[in-house]
């Protein structure tokens, strides 16, 4: 341990505690919508012939809900906690906080109320409409004031790499955000893109690929950088190797989205631009993905024992795993086989379910005992985390493993012609073959889901034994429960 | 000069940039420095709560 110890303030716990249990709710919610979409895929019928729970509205729903409500709800409680405990201060305002706290919560709220009743500006990630897209600027900026504001008042000189991370997510998100949301409102709840034809494609892959480089990548990482060397009690592996891979990442990611506009109307420099540097980016991303996974080295033995460990490691390892993919995937020769198949889907599941919710998952399992004022990590039952990584676990790899095989089968029999050039499928024959692997992705999710399920229920369990060792004593009352 | 030039040139000035980065991060006299960094989630490790005096909120 070092010489200068911080000095403790007391920090702001309330703001971590919401938005950690938002996680969960947004969680179990956003996966449930997710499996009811995989079950109409599989039977139709399911959509009861009803507008509002048709698939089209529900599916924006269920991207929102897990990206932006869950992921966002778990990246503000890491990053919001994080900073303040490396920086040794306090956040500047409860009030701030508050406001970003429930202002988050009422944008979700109303993208529950208005995807259902149709209300979409039909860009992916990015559907919500003016008000509401005002909204989400307005939020993020009080979020930006809320996280810069701690940072400059921080004990420490140096800013430690997950501060780097989120401070480049919020940076980004706020950037991206505002540019493709720039509409002409013509009525409250219809607006349309500034952007017109193969600009606004363009426009809104950069915008949808760096959701994925800088909310669903860099913010996590942020998560990773702090929560995985806490979890194994070892500092990481290399913190110079974090500073390299920090800059390339960043450097890169916003050249990468082309890629998903391949063999369109894009000019061909551009494509190959962005599958040049979607290859590049495999470099930094596993540069973080080793960096993590390294710093266990020496501490293996603790991945036998501790299951949020196990939640952090195998995150990574998924990670891994799809940011090799996806360069795979880029590469315009493969493209044209996997495009519009479901091994993206499958692919972005890969990083969902195994990356994003497992890390956002064993950091929540770290942190929700520390905000009780219990040891970290300790939870009601530590049998049922492990009970939760197993169904978190085998949940994705079913998911993955049914998407790739209807993916590939997809794309072959899409581009199978006969000797006298016709098409040996028509298109609802795909349709039928594919029809066992989303009976799969649907229990896989299931299985995911239930996971979550057993973590609402663990984490209840651990509230109330903290308010009956209250009541009798034994602690004393923390902020977090105020 | 045309626009070319200026692509050839962004490209080595980018490289150059990805190497003073990584000069800069493993240059010898700056280990100590990041090691210190390293340890910043571990330095306020006495207000883990196991004791949990420290964190009694105001607003409680």
């Amino acid at each position: 341990m070092t010489s200068n110890q911080l000095s403790q303030p007391v920090y702001n716990y309330k703001v971590v505690h919401q938005f950690a249990l938002a996680t969960v709710f947004w969680g179990i919610i956003g996966m449930a919508v997710g499996v009811l979409i995989a079950a109409q895929l599989a039977w139709p019928v399911l959509n009861f012939d009803t507008a509002w729970l048709s698939y089209g509205r529900l599916r924006p729903l269920h991207t929102n809900g897990v990206i932006f409500a869950f992921g966002g709800s778990a990246l503000m409680a890491c990053s919001l906690f994080i900073v303040q405990r490396t920086c040794g201060a306090r956040l500047i305002s409860d009030r701030l906080a508050s406001f970003v706290f429930w202002g988050w919560q009422t944008i979700i709220v109303l993208a529950v109320i208005t995807l259902p009743m149709g209300m979409t500006t039909s860009k992916e990630y990015a559907e919500l409409e003016w008000p509401i897209s005002i909204l989400i600027a307005v939020v993020w900026v009080a979020y930006a004031i809320l996280f810069f504001g701690t940072i400059m008042k921080r004990q420490q000189k140096h800013i430690y790499v997950a501060n780097w991370f989120f401070a480049a997510f919020i940076i980004a998100v706020a950037i991206l955000h505002i540019v493709n949301n720039l509409a002409v409102p013509v009525t409250l709840t219809k607006s349309y893109s500034i952007y017109a034809g193969t600009v606004d494609a363009m426009v809104q892959w950069w915008w949808g690929h760096n959701a994925v480089g800088f909310f669903l990548t860099a913010g996590f990482l942020g998560i990773m950088y702090y929560f995985v060397p806490k979890q194994a009690g070892r500092p990481i592996y290399s913190y110079r190797l974090s500073v390299v891979h920090f800059w390339a990442l960043i450097a890169i990611y916003v050249w990468a989205g082309p890629h998903h506009l391949h063999y369109s109307a894009l000019p061909d420099w551009t494509q190959n631009l962005g599958m040049a540097m979607s290859l590049i980016l495999l470099a930094p991303s596993w540069g973080g993905m080793i960096n993590g996974i390294m710093t266990l080295s020496g501490a293996w033995d603790k991945l036998r024992t501790d299951p949020i460990l196990k939640f952090l490691v195998v995150s990574l390892s998924f990670y891994g795993m799809s940011t090799f993919e996806g360069p795979m995937l880029s590469i315009k020769s493969v493209n044209a086989l996997s495009h519009m198949t479901d091994w993206t889907v499958g692919h972005v599941h890969a990083g969902a379910l195994g990356w994003v919710a497992m890390i956002s998952i064993g950091a929540t399992y770290h942190l929700i005992p520390l905000l009780y004022g219990r040891k970290p990590g300790e939870m009601f039952s530590i049998k049922l985390i492990d009970l939760h990584f197993w169904l978190a676990t085998i949940g994705t790899v079913l998911y993955i493993v049914s998407m790739w095989v209807n993916g590939l089968m997809q794309g072959l029999m899409w581009r199978a012609v006969n000797n006298d050039g016709t098409l040996t499928y028509s298109f609802v024959e795909t349709v039928i073959a594919s029809y066992p692997g989303y009976v799969v992705r649907f229990i896989g999710g299931g299985i995911f889901l239930s996971g979550m399920l057993i973590m609402a229920w663990n984490i209840w369990k651990t509230w109330q034994i903290t308010r009956e060792e209250l009541a009798s004593g034994k602690i004393t009352q923390q902020e977090a429960l105020a | 000069m045309d626009i070319n030039d200026f692509r050839t040139l962004s490209t080595v000035l980018v490289f150059l940039t990805f190497m003073g980065v990584a000069w800069w991060a493993y240059g010898p006299s700056r280990k100590h420095y990041f090691d210190e960094a390293a340890q910043l989630p571990f330095q306020d490790d006495d207000a883990e709560p196991a004791n949990t005096q420290h964190k009694k909120g105001e607003q409680a």
